[in-house]
């Protein structure tokens, strides 16, 4: 499939600042009493993440101007569902931020909707690609698990720098609840990758064409001489053979660089430039994951093109 | 809405005869033509003229090569367009309402005033029936010529899709399938008409009648190279059989 950047982007930052919007739902939990300034941090960088990732989405549209009429089928239609799901949620949360910040209000039921709220939406947004039976490799009830593991690791290391930046030390608690959320969310993906890899294709082109029943079927003439929108769309499959190299590297600055640098911070008092680099580590690996979430996978109209 | 209907009263659409076609792309050109300056936007090409020329068609004809496990490989024209699904995947997942089964008739149609170009109905469908057009940015799929077959201000015989009507083969069929007695449904009755990955549960609507069987005893193709080869007579024939027979 087509991986365009835009969608990249969008799941990547809006299920990250989703999962620290999801962290910061249940942050009156708490016994600390945090700054304003500490809150206005923290939310600014959820909603800011949030939002881009959201208005970005809006950009791979043919038409743009109509994105608020994707709002309506939420009864039917999973993308629907994320849209409406990710306004709620923003609401909702925004509403918590206010009461705390400005009238220094938290209230914990408040930040419970909305940190459920948030997870649903991620969910949603890993339903789009799973409800789609044409891609076997993402019609699977892992993958929206993956969104959701992707979204809390991606919130927790957040949440573990910003923390740093304010304390000048993350604490070990912090630093091991983001390192078992990030060991997890790479451990769910890799079983994915593998498990993935070993799908026998629903559809062939016998099948596609009915013509199995005579005999092995292979394109003896494709129906025109030029690509088409299905072949850029659905038969994308550039760099498809260093699939396995980019999936270590994923693996690599997603998960085991992030950790060496908690681990590195973990002693270091006022070190919390390693946790800045651990999050930028970590958003590189993700955006290569998701990159291969797209590149790497097949649609059964290709069968009609081989 | 963007729900499915649960039975739609008619069951419109085409059966396409994988024995009859030739692949000669009639109706692949008929249907962009009335198709371009019909329904909805135009179905543009981008760089028509161009070294990588692209366009939105709603109808294309592959072309498979069959082997069986024995006898010679067949080739067989391939004619694809919308299968008008009755469980159609592309409808469901459209965040806006813009796809849309009919009740009555069964067609799935896009309303491209709503459509906002998102193209993920054309990653539901399996087919591959689904073009966004490279120009207007709005989701393009066969209509079964929906401004053809209802339209009284042309002759009733052209009151078939386009691609029908246009066919020289007459390899295309257009009726109502939900009905049995209906020419559609005896022919794909008759001749065991069949579906396209019904695995993927789409229950398509259109039919494809497989090619006929051809004739058993023809294990190898026959050389038709020596069939040309000039055939000596008189004194010369009686040189070559003996000088054959001497080995």
């Amino acid at each position: 499939m087509h991986p365009a950047a835009s969608v990249i982007f969008f799941t990547v930052f809006s299920g990250a600042g989703f999962g620290l919007l999801i962290l910061m739902g249940f942050a009156t939990g708490s016994n600390a009493t945090p700054s304003t300034a500490f809150l206005v941090v923290h939310f600014g960088l959820a909603f800011a993440m949030a939002v881009a990732g959201l208005v970005s989405s809006t950009f791979h549209l043919g038409h743009p101007e109509r994105a608020w009429r994707a709002l309506t089928q939420w009864r039917s239609s999973w993308l629907s569902r994320e849209g409406v799901l990710a306004v709620l949620t923003l609401a909702v949360a925004g509403l918590y931020a206010l009461l705390w910040v400005f009238f220094d209000k938290p209230i914990g039921l408040l930040g419970w909707i909305s940190a459920v709220l948030a997870l649903v939406t991620v969910y949603a947004t890993g339903m789009i690609y799973a409800q789609i039976k044409a891609v076997q490799l993402w019609n699977r009830t892992l993958t929206p698990i993956c969104y959701l593991l992707f979204s809390l690791a991606g919130g927790g290391l957040l949440f573990l720098m910003l923390h740093a930046l304010f304390f000048g030390s993350a604490g070990s608690l912090l630093s091991s609840v983001a390192m078992v959320l990030l060991v997890v969310a790479w451990a769910v993906k890799i079983f994915w990758w593998i498990s993935g890899d070993r799908i026998v294709p629903l559809s062939t082109t016998e099948s596609a064409t009915g013509l199995g029943k005579i005999g092995k079927t292979r394109l003896f003439e494709q129906p025109h001489t030029g690509s088409n929108y299905l072949m850029n769309e659905m038969g994308h499959h550039i760099a498809r053979k260093h699939a396995t190299k980019l999936r270590w590297i994923s693996v690599g600055l997603g998960a085991v660089l992030p950790i060496i640098l908690i681990l590195i911070a973990l002693p270091a008092p006022a070190d919390a430039l390693w946790l800045v680099l651990a999050v930028i580590s970590h958003m590189a690996g993700m955006l290569t994951e998701r990159w291969l979430f797209f590149a790497e996978a097949k649609h059964a109209v290709m069968t009609f093109y081989t | 809405m963007t729900t499915l209907p649960e039975t739609t009263d008619r069951k419109l659409g085409l059966v396409i005869d994988l024995d009859i076609c030739v692949g000669c792309h009639a109706c692949v050109v008929s249907c962009k033509e009335w198709n371009t300056g019909g329904y909805g936007a135009p179905l543009s090409d981008q760089q028509p003229y161009g070294d990588e020329p692209v366009g939105t068609f709603l109808n294309r004809v592959h072309t498979f090569e069959v082997k069986p496990e024995n006898g010679p490989a067949r080739v067989v024209h391939f004619p694809k367009s919308c299968l008008h699904c009755e469980d159609a995947p592309c409808v469901t997942v459209c965040p806006t309402g813009a796809s849309f089964k009919r009740s009555d008739d069964g067609i799935v149609l896009v309303n491209e005033s709503s459509c906002i170009g998102c193209g993920l109905c054309a990653w539901a469908c399996p087919y591959g029936a689904r073009e966004m057009d490279g120009a207007e940015k709005v989701m393009k799929k066969c209509t079964l010529c929906v401004d053809r077959i209802y339209n009284e201000n042309i002759p009733e015989e052209d009151r078939v899709p386009s691609c029908v009507r246009t066919c020289p083969a007459k390899a295309r069929h257009f009726g109502d399938l939900n009905d049995p007695q209906s020419d559609v449904s005896m022919m794909v009755a008759d001749r065991g008409g069949f579906d396209l990955m019904p695995e993927q549960g789409t229950k398509p609507v259109n039919k494809y009648l497989p090619p006929r069987p051809k004739q058993e005893d023809l294990d190898e193709p026959v050389n038709l190279a020596s069939l040309a080869e000039p055939k000596a007579t008189g004194f010369l024939g009686w040189l070559d059989d003996a000088l054959t027979r001497i080995g």
